[in-house]
């Protein structure tokens, strides 16, 4: 019965999201597509912070990267969005088996302190290499060619781009999904409850760590690669330590306990902030305030706090 | 001659300079069940630790089924067939019994399909995991979360995962610690049934002494870290010393 009315309530959700452009007012659109962006980017984090256990303050690097690549390859290829985005993931992926190999073994507050300096290390490079990253002016001013697979769109156009991300986002979600509901995804959950004994299970929990790391970093690449051409620039404040916050907040937010949680916490994040900022200069305040109070006293995050209280009613 | 299961030469933990294991030196044989008996401190964990890998030894060597085995990290020596339970339950509170043991069975089976494990659910695990708990008669509880099942339950999870990994030598430490009578002799059943089967090596430690005349084949009695006794269960009973030291010259119902 819950499961059936669940199911309903996505697909009312997914059939808005799709009908959007006719039934709002434009600016939506591009908030809409912030969300959806954004909350890949927090469901890719989710997936080694509320499974794993792993709290990493430099996921920013892999979303940065995979904004770099997309936009240089715009830049300076012909190359369809798709292709630039696969390559966005590859990058992502790659810097997250690099980073993820030094950062696994470590545990707690050490491994999100490295995280940390890897991420900071990043946007240092990203920051300082001029000649390929054009440094603090960012990467800006590519054309928008094709999607790829033949299909004829007008991919500057605001509501088309936004169809673009929302069926990318779907389709990269729904893998997310089956990653965190699978045999892999169980052990994820394992660790988090109790590393050792999941070696006593005969487990290489690194390599298990390492995997989930490096699967992450390919999300957010993608996350990354799909925000690049919506802001039509890809500049440093993407790879900065405060944007690897984002993911963290709007996790917390939303709630880690569930796979939805993140999206749930970016579509509040960005609402929030648009229309907080609207009035008042003060948004971080707003935020904080918001914040400390889920903390103290929602910590499964809004939707969290919302389906335990739902799914425990008879 | 048969090799033995498990040679172990001069197993030394000091912490400090403290020897928590001193110089212990033990064969066992294949399918022999081993019973470890010691007041509390007398360094048993602390010799399962150093078997299972959660602690490197100071000194000395182990071999399992002729490979050094000493200092390698647990999840190494788990899959070379060696299995261990905890003293203080140790299981994935927030999963279901079910999904506890599915993790302790992937481990084994994990190879064969790997990849498509990324994105599915492993449907022989699944089964196996409902046989395994059929065996134990833990199937009504296979998906109940396993932080809110009964203790003794929750022991009979832990040996669940303990078996699930198909050790062919299984290190319990304290299996009964805790039990009702009820529980208890479940457990010992289970264990003489196990040790029947004939695929498996067993130490146990354990405090219950009617579990432990009950089961073992062969007792190591320890004292501060070092080997007071060795031997069948008639002769440490006789033993002097052990009487003196661990059981109590008092206890009648021993000698019996």
């Amino acid at each position: 019965m819950k499961r059936r009315l669940t199911q309903l309530v996505l697909i009312i959700i997914l059939a808005l999201l799709v009908l959007l452009p006719w039934i709002t007012p434009y600016f939506y659109i591009f908030i809409v597509t912030e969300i959806l962006i954004l909350g890949l980017f927090a469901a890719s984090f989710n997936l080694i912070f509320g499974y794993t256990g792993m709290l990493s303050f430099g996921h920013a690097a892999f979303f940065g990267v995979g904004a770099y690549a997309s936009a240089l390859l715009l830049q300076s290829s012909e190359w369809p969005l798709l292709a630039c985005l696969v390559v966005a993931v590859l990058t992502g992926a790659a810097l997250a088996l690099i980073i993820g190999y030094f950062s696994v073994r470590l545990n707690e507050v050490y491994f999100s302190m490295l995280t940390l300096a890897f991420g900071m290390m990043v946007y240092a490079v990203v920051h300082q290499w001029r000649s390929v990253t054009n440094g603090s002016d960012g990467i800006a001013g590519f054309q928008m060619t094709s999607l790829g697979l033949g299909l004829d769109l007008t991919l500057g156009n605001p509501s088309v781009y936004y169809h673009v991300v929302l069926a990318i986002v779907v389709a990269a979600t729904a893998l997310l999904y089956l990653v965190c509901r699978s045999s892999f995804g169980l052990i994820l959950t394992a660790i988090r409850q109790n590393p050792e004994r999941v070696a006593f299970c005969g487990l290489n929990v690194a390599r298990y760590r390492l995997a989930a790391f490096t699967i992450a970093g390919a999300f957010a690449g993608l996350a990354g690669g799909l925000m690049a051409p919506f802001l039509r620039i890809a500049s440093p404040e993407l790879v900065h330590w405060s944007m690897s916050a984002e993911p963290v907040l709007m996790s917390i937010l939303g709630g880690t306990g569930y796979f939805l949680g993140p999206f749930f916490g970016a579509g509040m994040f960005v609402l929030l902030e648009t229309w907080i900022t609207s009035w008042t200069q003060a948004w971080m305040l707003v935020l904080g305030i918001i914040l400390a109070l889920m903390v103290m006293f929602f910590r499964r995050g809004v939707l969290g706090t919302f389906l335990d209280w739902w799914l425990e009613r008879k | 001659m048969t090799q033995p299961t498990l040679q172990i030469s001069n197993l030394t933990k000091r912490f400090g300079g403290v020897a928590a294991v001193n110089g212990i030196s033990l064969d066992v044989m294949p399918k022999e069940t081993l019973a470890i008996i010691g007041p509390n401190g007398a360094g048993k964990t602390t010799f399962y630790n150093m078997l299972s890998g959660r602690m490197v030894p100071t000194e000395g060597r182990i071999l399992f089924e002729g490979q050094d085995i000493t200092g390698l990290p647990p999840h190494r020596i788990s899959r070379m067939g060696v299995s261990r339970s905890f003293q203080i339950n140790n299981i994935f509170n927030e999963m279901s019994v079910r999904e506890n043991v599915e993790v302790a069975l992937t481990a084994y089976r994990g190879d064969s399909r790997r990849w498509a494990n990324i994105a599915s659910r492993n449907r022989p695990v699944q089964d196996q995991a409902d046989a395994l708990l059929h065996q134990l008669s833990l199937s009504d509880l296979a998906t109940k979360r396993a932080g809110v099942v009964s203790y003794g339950d929750k022991r009979l999870v832990e040996i669940a995962m303990v078996l699930a990994t198909q050790p062919r030598l299984v290190l319990l430490d304290e299996p009964t610690a805790g039990m009702t009578p009820d529980e208890t002799h479940r457990v010992t059943a289970l264990v003489k049934a196990l040790a029947q089967t004939g695929h498996y090596t067993f130490l146990i430690t354990e405090h219950d002494m009617s579990v432990v005349f009950d089961v073992a084949d062969r007792i190591l009695v320890m004292h501060r870290g070092e080997t007071l006794a060795l031997g069948r269960p008639d002769e440490v009973r006789a033993h002097p010393e052990v009487r003196k030291a661990y059981l109590g010259d008092t206890d009648e119902e021993l000698v019996q």
